[in-house]
């Protein structure tokens, strides 16, 4: 048994991803779900509408926060399009509160707040009427299933390559790098896609989650997704020199994607500190348009700040795993093309000088 | 025009489309380090079409590292390589490059559409070299249920299949059985007879013997190169028989068939006849000369 013992020591004092990642990682996640952890909602974002909207606001105590004064027809689009989570409209026999369903923790801070005041409201939920957990988590896991296929699959399928000493291979074959890359990456981005209209088709029809939003709308926002997650999924691999190695790296971008993109805990909850880790997360943006679409039926136009970040986050992703796929398939990444031209063809004779240390 | 400057930037030039065909393709001056390590130290090595080049050494001498960079998988530190284009090259690399996951027939047709076979052509040229080498019959076996010989076969038929102008094989033969080994002979010999150059490394020197040229390599140094029969007659001195193991400093001996053969370089008449030397011998006797210029 000491041999044994021995033995794992030296194993693991040689692979310092996993010894760091079980010193470290601990660490970090007491410190992100010591922060990130809160249900509490302190701060309710609420517009105001009709004509007595300032005696209103001069009645509204914390955790209510005033953030706007629209024409009472506007009210509703407020909280559609995410810039209110609650909407109090006056001018009728008693004010009306428009309470956004959608943000199940707010919301349900709003009805508690709501109940100890003393004035007689009228109070409808929106989007989520029932209040139920299953409609704004669907969504969310939905993207955290795209993740997992995206990230997790597609990091073991490149890592696959370079272990099984063909990557080495395909160096020296005809096929530019980016016909590797995007040979390699499509057959996943055509899983996640079966995958994530399984997991919607399953969420509407089982647990009766509704699709307010326009398909094309989500569908977009899906496509922009799984394309950075692939991209990470690359990048992981990039840098992994086994399997093993690219799973613990995988599931170190999973974690606090689950557990900072607000699908547990809202955004709004988090420490400002630890919170800006969200904004860097894709699924924050794709939590945003998939209940934005699917219980609010936000257009397009309303969810353009997570659609930019996402395609701002996927462009800088892919880019660095298309470098890193390059440096892969080196020196051919740094051969003429195929179909560059005369000169420059594949069947013409290169001579290869000396350019340094191989890597 | 971007992809010609990268290349230029890498030290890769390449002539027009109509540039004639070289006769001779291969490693001039080449060294290859990594970090520190010196693995390949100003080697020079042609690769003619239609000849058999073998790069022998034992464990470490550099063999892997000339065949990649004849293949243009690895740029050299130092010297130059030319390599046909990239379409002209087969390569079997040390592991193979065949995937356990794809059947025989799903690897090879892989590899014919990544170097552009037309379809037809590529079915032809398969059935062709799996009939010749016993592989028909496992065509829609995964690969990774092959045994060790023939999935070398299989490695051997994909470098192959784009009937390049340049074959460079990584061991072919090595952990192979001698019908198996027999059949890639074949294919090897039938590439070179087709007007391939052909460039492969073997630890085993019967096998080198075959070749039309030798290249010895020990420690990343060309220790001895030309054909087989000029690496035997460049060798000083002469070996003689021993009937039991030799006693002093620095004896010149080894153990080969169970005999005690020693060499004298100096090739002094002995009480015993000197032996009639082959590959082995000379090599051998290369590395001692090395061992004993050594200060």
């Amino acid at each position: 048994m000491k041999a044994m013992i021995i033995k794992e020591f030296r194993q693991l004092r040689r692979d310092r991803r996993t010894l760091a990642m079980m010193i470290v990682m601990p660490v970090i996640l007491l410190v992100i779900l010591g922060y990130a952890a809160s249900f509490d909602v302190s701060r309710i974002p609420t517009v105001l509408a009709g004509p007595s909207a300032r005696q209103v606001a001069a009645l509204l105590r914390p955790p209510f926060e005033v953030v706007g004064t629209v024409p009472a027809a506007q009210a509703q689009s407020q909280l559609r399009d995410g810039h209110a989570a609650v909407a109090i409209v006056t001018g009728g026999a008693r004010p009306v509160v428009l309470i956004d369903g959608s943000q199940l923790f707010t919301a349900r801070a709003a009805e508690q707040a709501l109940a100890t005041m003393p004035a007689r409201l009228s109070v409808r939920v929106l989007y989520n009427p029932e209040l139920k957990t299953s409609d704004i988590m669907i969504p969310g896991i939905a993207g955290v299933i795209l993740v997992f296929i995206g990230t997790v699959i597609t990091s073991l399928g490149v890592v696959r390559e370079r272990q099984s000493g063909t990557l080495e291979q395909l160096a020296v074959m005809p096929l530019r790098p980016r016909d590797v890359f995007l040979g390699k990456i499509t057959p996943y981005f055509a899983v996640a896609a079966v995958d994530l209209a399984v997991v919607l088709a399953v969420g509407v029809a089982v647990f009766g989650v509704p699709f307010r939003g326009s398909p094309a709308v989500f569908a977009l926002g899906a496509l922009l997704f799984v394309f950075v997650t692939l991209g990470i999924g690359v990048l992981i691999s990039s840098v992994s020199q086994n399997q093993g190695q690219a799973i613990q790296l995988a599931i170190m971008t999973l974690l606090p994607q689950v557990l900072l993109s607000g699908l547990i805990f809202p955004l709004s909850s988090i420490v400002a500190g630890v919170r800006w880790i969200a904004y860097l997360l894709p699924l924050t943006y794709f939590n945003e348009i998939a209940r934005g679409v699917m219980l609010r039926a936000e257009p397009l136009t309303a969810l353009w700040q997570p659609f930019l970040y996402l395609a701002l986050l996927g462009a800088a992703v892919m880019t660095l795993a298309m470098l890193r796929f390059r440096s892969f398939l080196a020196p051919s990444a740094a051969a003429p093309e195929p179909d560059a031209g005369p000169g420059t063809g594949p069947d013409t004779e290169p001579v290869l000088a000396g350019t340094g240390e191989p890597s | 025009m971007k992809a010609a400057r990268a290349a230029r930037a890498a030290g890769i030039s390449r002539p027009s489309d109509g540039h004639p065909p070289r006769s001779a393709w291969g490693l001039s001056g080449v060294s290859v380090r990594y970090g520190h390590h010196l693995a390949l130290d100003g080697v020079t090595l042609r690769a003619v079409p239609g000849q058999i080049t073998a790069v022998v050494g034992g464990d470490g001498a550099g063999k892997t590292t000339l065949l990649r960079c004849a293949a243009g998988a690895l740029p050299p530190s130092d010297g130059r390589v030319s390599v046909p284009g990239i379409r002209q090259i087969g390569y079997l690399s040390p592991s193979g490059g065949i995937y356990p996951d794809l059947t025989v027939e799903e690897n090879l047709s892989f590899r014919a559409a990544a170097f552009g076979l037309p379809p037809a052509q590529a079915r032809a040229r398969v059935a062709e070299h799996l009939d010749r080498t016993g592989l028909a019959a496992a065509h829609a076996r995964l690969a990774g249920n092959l045994s060790g010989g023939m999935r070398k076969k299989l490695g051997v038929i994909a470098a192959l299949l784009p009937g390049p102008a340049l074959l460079v094989l990584d061991e072919p033969t090595t952990g192979v059985d001698p019908v198996s080994r027999a059949d890639l002979w074949w294919l090897i010999a039938q590439a070179a007879a087709g007007g391939a150059a052909v460039l492969f490394s073997t630890t085993y020197l019967d096998e080198a013997q075959r070749a039309g040229q030798v290249l010895v390599l020990d420690a990343g140094r060309p220790l001895a190169s030309g054909t087989a029969a000029e690496i035997v007659a460049a060798m000083p001195g002469v070996i003689r028989p021993l009937a039991a193991r030799p006693t002093g400093q620095r004896p010149l001996a080894w153990r080969r068939a169970g005999q005690w053969r020693v060499w004298d370089p100096a090739g002094t008449p002995g009480a015993s006849p000197a032996l009639s030397p082959d590959l082995q011998d000379a090599v051998v006797v290369a590395a001692l000369a090395r061992e004993e210029a050594r200060p």
